[in-house]
């Protein structure tokens, strides 16, 4: 028996009142010293900010979950370590985005800055170039990470089928 | 150009739209700068595939499934249930998940900033739940029938009544976030945000169904819907649930 999935739905512009009630974006404790806050921007294909959007991070082997709305100028921002790797995989969270005007969130990966060697050897590589490639990556600015994500246009993110 | 953005799109039904929503459905004119660059990326082959996020009972208060015991007084509307089960594909229940709603009034006014809709807020309604589902997959909401408002999208748009939900699985890979529809409701039809599932059938998986077992007389309508989430992206491997 299978039976046919429910389909997805935008979460609009209010899904605050449901699901940012609790602020949920410590995937690590900030005393801890290796603690780093990961921010960034969301932006859409005219490099507009969306300020009604949020993302979701998911550490697929440590099994941490976060979540943070973006504010009126797009950003959103988390309190992090660096997952472990699975096997044969460079250290990465999952990225869930979801906004008005997503009927369905989208999914991408943030992959660290300074684990070259890891990210060059991790399954997803081979299939990107490097312009591509550079979109996973966070950037190191003043001892935080940082990572936008845009969702079309010039530079945009890579984006996975899910 | 205005005009043109300000004509409602609405496109013929599409029996093979497949169980989908169409992403970048034009009608819906939010999507047109924010849906992702197509075409996306396949992932390879997934052989680590974990169970979570697992969320504790403690982190969900005793009455967050009943939105209308949240304040001093009882919130005005139609007094209603909604419940169901959250399912696999293959019909088994994802126990203990996290389902979570939110939803405008009665009056079709949601508490938050950005909505000026002329309709008053209700003091003793804030419009958000939550709960875990139970051995059998089950969740339970008591709430109000919410309004229906009308929307920026184009010239005399209402979205129809509904209530929001989001739902994680048993991996993170199921994740849904979507919207329950009422029956019968005559703007479904008109409304983009749900024509965007093009497959009539697909469509109504969102509608849920009167259920006059779990009316409550004298006290609450019933509404029933279960939802089905999928396997979780291609090539992974769900393990077991414990």
């Amino acid at each position: 028996m299978t039976l046919p999935r429910t389909p997805s739905q935008t979460v609009g512009p209010f899904y605050s009142i449901g699901l940012s009630r609790d602020p949920q974006n410590q995937l690590a404790d900030p005393r801890d010293p290796a603690a780093v806050r990961l921010i960034g921007v969301l932006v859409d294909g005219q490099g507009a900010p969306i300020p009604d959007g949020m993302v979701e991070l998911w550490d697929p082997a440590g099994r941490r979950w976060g979540r943070s709305g973006t504010d009126s100028e797009g950003r959103f921002s988390f309190v992090v370590t660096k997952p472990e790797p699975l096997p044969g995989e460079a250290p990465r969270f999952d990225v869930l985005v979801f906004a008005r005007g997503l009927l369905k969130h989208e999914l991408t990966r943030v992959y660290f800055p300074d684990e070259t060697e890891a990210n060059a050897a991790d399954p997803v590589w081979p299939g990107l170039d490097e312009e591509s490639r550079a979109t996973l990556v966070a950037e190191a600015e003043d001892g935080a990470l940082r990572f936008d994500i845009r969702m079309r246009g010039d530079r945009h993110t890579v984006f996975f089928a899910h | 150009m205005a005009q043109l953005e300000a004509d409602p799109v609405v496109l013929p039904d599409d029996p093979g739209g497949g169980p989908e929503v169409q992403v970048d459905y034009p009608g819906y004119r939010s999507t047109r700068w924010r849906v992702a660059e197509r075409p996306l990326v396949t992932l390879p082959e997934e052989f680590h595939a974990l169970d979570g996020p697992v969320f504790g009972e403690d982190a969900i208060g005793e009455l967050d499934n009943d939105l209308t015991r949240q304040h001093p007084g009882e919130p005005i509307g139609e007094r209603i249930t909604v419940t169901g089960r959250i399912l696999d594909e293959d019909g088994r229940p994802i126990r203990g998940t996290l389902v979570e709603i939110w939803q405008a009034n009665a009056g079709g006014r949601y508490r938050h900033e950005v909505d000026q809709h002329p309709s008053p807020l209700d003091p003793n309604f804030s419009g958000a739940g939550r709960c875990r589902t139970d051995s059998d997959g089950r969740y339970r909401f008591v709430t109000i029938k919410p309004g229906a408002y009308p929307w920026g999208n184009h010239e005399n748009a209402w979205r129809p009544q509904h209530i929001h939900f989001s739902v994680f699985g048993r991996q993170f890979t199921q994740r849904l976030v979507t919207q329950m529809y009422f029956p019968g409701d005559p703007l479904m039809e008109y409304d983009p945000i749900a024509t965007s599932v093009r497959d009539p059938k697909a469509r109504a998986l969102l509608v849920a169904r009167f259920d006059l077992d779990t009316t409550q007389p004298e006290w609450a309508l019933g509404y029933q819907w279960d939802i089905v989430l999928g396997r979780g992206g291609a090539g992974t491997t769900p393990l077991e649930d414990a």
